[in-house]
């Protein structure tokens, strides 16, 4: 075979901020499913995160363009693509698909989160209030009737917002799967194997924020919460990785001209991202211990533990899958007679510290969200609502005088 | 080699417009007056006196070509392409094949760098490559904001004021076509010297080449060599089951080539 790379391959395109991109969209719809999993399908197991999850998905669509726009070699165009679209590109749907989430998400925050902000207008001082009183944009009706009103609202954007969160994600799958010039991006099946391994992504990364959370507000984790996580990661993981592999098993049974190259890449160009991490680490292990989390004959703390350490190797999968998708893909020279090398790089534009810094700050922006909006709620047979709990631990009055 | 000049400066400087376009992200969700983009621009252009009668055409006599790379050179400095830089508008490739059938591709320096080599193939031969011109191009297909078009004399341009430098277009080219202009920052590949053409002069590839192999014409003229060749030889394009309708010829052309 000879080996031969195109002159103008010799530089990778797209970096680490483009394995970030489609991470932290999958993360995002991920997240959103889980919530959706409460408010619609009425998964009441899942109380505890109803919320979590919401804001979760909102902090982590904050900042999904940054990549993609740090990645331009025109920043200041980027409106360009929402002014000038051109709709036979992929890629032109972008701007549009990310506002209407983004609004979708932001207004079903509001309606959730709307009593508390008129409470917390209510019960506070100075510029906190003011703080609340902007927040509740004026609508300060919480009686039953408004209430079961927003509740209602609720629904239906949860319900709009499934489909959304399944196209959002499925956009960013045809984006790749669409590139007829490359072996290993161009199946039909990239949008659905993108999906379900953001919701895998998502469903892990909410078993990881749960425990850290409970950690730092030093309060137990719900178990059955915990458990109902684990049985959809362990269904999802699944769907995902058949497909994944049908894909492959597709290709090299067909065993076309590329496949040769495709085969070559998985083997020798990137065994350990997609043998070891994504597939091994992130597929293999999980799907064996996620069962054993479930295992009522071993004790609470082991099962956390178990579930815990799945999500955490799905969450390094998948990113591992995004890195072998995005990179993989542009190391396959289009000459089919070679492949290309990808550098590491450590601080330069899309090096791994800018890039950890981007993965970073949804955490940073959600861990400022809690305190605004504290999420916490008790477990399914729970009060409605963690009665500790107080944003900018703002001393709460009993609720009754609060509402005067 | 791309030097890495990137310090904690640009860095902090990269990071601060980010973020500035991320939170300004959410007001584009507001409607936008709609401007129109440099493709529909061309579509709805009623074709002009410069179009008139013209279907330019690109034709490569593999058996000709000596490998002197000539075109490659002259090209870069014709069309600003950094000189030191790997990236081509063209490129010369180099295949060797060996009594075992075993081929042997290099394309030094895009071909300015051959060098000798002791062996002793069966057959050798080169290939300059550029951009096919397609007529079914997918980089114009998934340009998200229409930045590059085909002008009504068949040529495929990128306009440089209007690409946002997603580098998707480069991702969707078969041919490995197109680079990221390392200076502007924005797509850039072969225009069969659009400028020059326009004119009425050739390619600047195929005015420096010795020995004939580039040829270029107009198609709807039937004197022109091109549409001669085109109708008497036996020419391929490349990689035609892409779907992409190539624009560009070869004569010769053998079968280990992608
Ligand atoms: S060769 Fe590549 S860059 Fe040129 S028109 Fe075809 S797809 Fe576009
Ligand atoms: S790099 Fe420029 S020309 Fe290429 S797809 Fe993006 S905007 Fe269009």
């Amino acid at each position: 075979m000879p080996f031969y790379v195109f002159p103008n391959e010799i530089e990778v395109n797209w970096g680490l901020f483009i394995v970030l991109y489609p991470y932290i969209t999958g993360l995002v719809a991920g997240a959103f499913i889980v919530s959706s999993l409460y408010h619609v399908f009425g998964k009441s197991e899942l109380k505890p995160l109803s919320r979590l999850s919401l804001i979760t998905a909102l902090a982590f669509l904050f900042v999904a363009p940054m990549p993609l726009l740090a990645h331009l070699g025109q920043l200041f165009r980027a409106f360009n693509i929402m002014f000038t679209p051109h709709l036979t590109s992929a890629m032109a749907g972008f701007g549009f698909i990310y506002s209407f989430y983004l609004i979708l998400c932001l207004l079903e925050t509001w309606f959730i989160y709307r009593e508390d902000i008129v409470h917390y207008a209510s019960t506070s001082k100075g510029f906190t209030k003011v703080f609340y009183n902007i927040l509740s944009l004026g609508a300060k009706d919480i009686s039953p009737t408004a209430l079961n009103t927003d509740h209602k609202v609720v629904s239906i954007l949860a319900a709009i917002g499934i489909p959304s969160a399944c196209f959002l994600h499925g956009y960013v799958g045809f984006i790749f799967g669409s590139i007829k010039a490359n072996p290993w991006w161009s199946t039909p099946l990239m949008p659905v194997i993108f999906l379900l391994s953001a919701i895998v992504s998502g469903i892990a990364l909410l078993i990881l924020i749960y425990r850290v959370s409970s950690w730092l507000r030093r309060q137990e984790m719900d178990l059955p919460c915990l458990m109902s996580l684990n049985r959809y990661l362990w269904v999802f993981l699944l769907l995902a990785s058949v497909l994944e592999l049908l894909e492959v098993l597709h290709m090299g049974y067909e065993s076309k001209e590329e496949w040769d190259m495709v085969r070559g890449l998985l083997t020798n160009e990137i065994p350990v991202t997609y043998l070891g991490v994504q597939m091994g680490f992130g597929v293999l292990i999980p799907l064996v211990l996620l069962p054993f989390g479930r295992w009522r004959r071993l004790s609470a703390g082991i099962r956390q533990l178990l579930t815990i350490i799945s999500g955490a190797l799905v969450l390094i999968g998948v990113l591992a899958m995004r890195f072998n998708v995005v990179i993989g893909g542009q190391l396959i020279s289009k000459s089919l007679a070679g492949y290309a090398q990808f550098h590491w790089r450590l601080f330069s534009n899309e090096g791994i510290i800018p890039s950890l810094f981007i993965l970073s700050l949804p955490l940073l922006i959600l861990s400022a969200m809690v305190r605004v909006l504290p999420p916490w709620m008790g477990g399914a047979e729970g009060p409605k609502k963690d009665s500790m709990v107080t944003p900018f631990n703002i001393k709460l009055q009993p609720k009754a005088s609060g509402n005067k | 080699m791309v030097k890495e000049t990137f310090t904690r400066r640009d860095f902090v400087i990269s990071a601060t417009k980010v973020l500035a376009v991320g939170i300004l992200a959410p007001a584009g969700a507001l409607p936008a007056a709609r401007r129109i983009s440099a493709l529909e621009t061309a579509q709805q252009t009623p074709v002009p006196q410069l179009w008139r009668g013209k279907e330019w055409s690109f034709l490569i006599d593999i058996e000709k070509c000596i490998g002197c790379a000539n075109c490659v050179g002259a090209c870069k400095k014709e069309n600003g392409v950094p000189l030191d830089q790997e990236v081509y508008r063209t490129w010369v490739e180099r295949y060797l094949v060996d009594s075992n059938e075993k081929v042997r591709v290099d394309s030094p320096g895009g071909g300015l760098n051959f060098r000798q080599l002791d062996i002793k193939p069966e057959k050798q031969f080169f290939v300059p490559k550029l951009c096919n011109q397609c007529h079914n191009a997918p980089c114009i297909q998934v340009c998200p904001v229409g930045a590059t078009y085909k002008t009504g004399d068949g040529v495929v341009l990128v306009d440089r004021k209007r690409c946002i430098g997603c580098r998707y277009c480069i991702q969707a080219c078969p041919y490995g076509a197109r680079f990221l202009h390392p200076i502007l920052k924005v797509a850039d590949k072969c225009t069969w010297c659009y400028h020059r053409i326009s004119k009425g002069m050739l390619p600047v590839c195929v005015q420096v080449c010795p020995t004939g192999a580039r040829k270029f014409g107009n198609l709807k003229d039937p004197d022109s060599e091109v549409a001669t060749l085109k109708k008497k030889a036996r020419t391929r394009v490349l990689k035609p089951d892409m779907g992409t309708k190539p624009n560009l010829y070869y004569l010769g052309l053998d079968e280990v080539v992608k």
